[in-house]
């Protein structure tokens, strides 16, 4: 179907208890939180979440929806260890594999060409192969080289957050640095995208910034217009990451530490209450870039 | 110079570890690596590339801090999406940065402390990209406090960097790439010159003695020729006031000492 427009409940409901997804963006950067918190009002749970993790993985975790992660980080930069991850972690609810940034990106790959693993160096030397099961391969070539094969890291669903799309899901994606998303919705079987503004036809609207296309649109499934949809994490151009929300989420896992007591705050009943809670899509947008 | 603080004098020797590294990135992840080498950048050995700390290639590294978002000045382009391509996985970069331990093999850990992998007793931030770094491109390290919890005995909890431990090395790999250089630390700076790259005190910060550095490290150090670090001179301290305008370096190591330790 051409029309690829949903609901952001309609996504979710397209989701199952224990798939695999990978979520988006970096860190406290570019992450489709909108999405995020509209699994958590779902009763979704045994997910494995795939990501360069932030308060998307922090917030799952709380909420008791993982069964594994895997990550090479969990951070909310200023903030750098993620507080409820740090917690889910601690009391060894979660299975993870825990791989290097580059393996990480070199798993997406392998998954979007359809092979089983990709060989590298990365890994060797450290704890990674043993704690994740990793095996090794051997060059066929005169070489003869020993390496670590990367095994691909294939979703079943990946969420993105990008600046526009038009309803068919011809994506824009702006900001000085787009991270992995282009691989997470190659290595996912279905890849859905809120964006920050959805226009009609992309070519009557905005033809000049056709290069910005990051990934073509028969990697989207999906498409949802969810306007301050990554807050509180970053959405260049359009808005920076709201540190004041972060520490106030990062305190709440200290007291009173409990996910169920606030994730309200957190979540909301809607989308629309979670943003008036915050201010309203004018309060995002007012949000600073970051600055490193 | 009895103001000259420690942390200036870290950075005057985090910038000595660049020196004629040639056209590389130079990461520096903290204040003091930072203004090190952009220290470097603007003395010594100007062909270094860094970035703005976001994704962009700088050649007047950005001042820490507070400042206007479009105050760098864009030179080029290196994205975390191309990271590994450009930088990581072609060596052409060197890294300084922070570990939670590092051990006797150089082997670092910033993923966990104690517990198991399946329940750590202290989570931290996972290995991010240290396995890729430490195996294909030179490493640095600074610590602000020198003691036997970073420097500990035995192995690291986690190890999430290569070291020079043959028993972790799995057979056939090519370890060809593994390249520490320098550790700066509050006390003194080391490198892992000793005998099978064991790590050895090369300089002691002023009224630093061999003893004080041995006695916060929980591995036995091999001795180089333990001159004195030598302290920035005026116009290093000036570039370093100008990459840091908010005077961050102040807050990195406790009670911001002057660099002559006062006994």
């Amino acid at each position: 179907m051409l029309d690829k427009r949903m609901t952001a409940a309609d996504i979710v409901a397209q989701l199952s208890d224990g798939m695999t997804i990978g979520v988006g963006g970096w860190g406290p950067r570019r992450k489709p939180m909108a999405l995020v918190r509209e699994i958590l009002r779902s009763n979704l749970k045994d997910l494995t979440i795939v990501a360069y993790g932030g308060a998307d993985v922090g917030m799952l975790c709380a909420a008791g929806k993982v069964k594994k992660v895997v990550f090479a980080f969990v951070s909310l930069d200023a903030i750098p260890l993620e507080p409820w991850f740090r917690k889910a972690r601690e009391a060894g609810q979660l299975e993870v594999l825990e791989v290097d940034e580059g393996m990480f990106q070199w798993g997406l790959k392998a998954a979007a060409f359809g092979l089983p693993f990709l060989p590298t160096r990365v890994g060797l030397g450290t704890d990674l192969a043993a704690l994740g099961g990793l095996k090794t391969v051997t060059s066929p070539y005169a070489d003869g080289e020993t390496l670590i094969a990367m095994p691909a890291l294939k979703l079943d669903a990946a969420l993105i957050h990008v600046n526009r799309s038009d309803w068919r899901g011809n994506v824009q994606v702006f900001g000085p640095d787009v991270y992995y998303d282009e691989w997470f919705a190659k290595a996912a079987a279905k890849t859905y995208v809120s964006c920050e503004e959805l226009v009609d036809r992309m070519e009557d609207h905005f033809p000049d910034d056709a290069q910005f296309n990051l990934f073509e649109r028969c990697f989207v499934t999906g498409v949802v217009e969810l306007s301050g949809g990554a807050h509180p994490s970053s959405m260049p151009p359009h808005y920076g990451w709201d540190m004041k929300a972060f520490k106030a989420y990062a305190d709440a896992a200290k007291d009173p530490g409990d996910w169920s007591a606030v994730a309200d705050r957190f979540v909301g009943a809607s989308e629309a209450d979670y943003l008036n809670s915050i201010g309203g899509k004018e309060a995002v947008a007012a949000l600073p870039l970051p600055i490193f | 110079m009895t103001d000259v603080t420690l942390a200036e004098l870290c950075i005057y020797a985090a910038s000595e570890a660049f020196r004629g590294n040639g056209e590389i990135v130079a990461t520096g992840v903290g204040p003091v690596p930072r203004l090190g080498a952009g220290l470097a950048k603007l003395t010594h050995t100007p062909e270094l590339m860094m970035t703005d700390g976001e994704c962009y290639l700088v050649e007047q590294p950005v001042p820490l801090g507070p400042r206007n978002y479009d105050d760098r000045k864009k030179a080029g382009y290196l994205p975390f999406s191309r990271f590994f391509d450009s930088a990581v996985w072609t060596g052409r970069r060197h890294a300084m940065v922070t570990p939670t331990q590092i051990d006797r093999f150089g082997q670092i850990n910033l993923s966990q402390l104690g517990g198991t992998h399946k329940q750590p007793k202290t989570q931290m931030l996972g290995v991010r990209g240290f396995p890729g770094n430490t195996i294909y491109h030179p490493n640095s390290f600074f610590f602000p406090s020198h003691t036997t919890r970073v420097f500990v005995e035995g192995e690291v909890d986690m190890v999430s960097g290569v070291g020079y431990n043959p028993a972790k090395r799995i057979a056939g790999g090519n370890y060809s790439g593994v390249a520490l250089k320098k550790i700066i630390t509050n006390l003194c700076v080391m490198d892992f010159g000793g005998t099978d790259n064991a790590v050895r005190v090369v300089s002691l910060h002023p009224g630093v003695t061999f003893q004080d550095v041995q006695a916060a490290t929980g591995f036995p150090l091999e001795k180089g020729d333990l001159v004195e670090t030598p302290l920035p001179d005026a116009d290093a301290l000036a570039i370093i006031a100008q990459l840091d305008p908010h005077n961050i370096r102040a807050s990195v190591i406790k009670d911001n000492p002057p660099a002559q330790r006062v006994s």
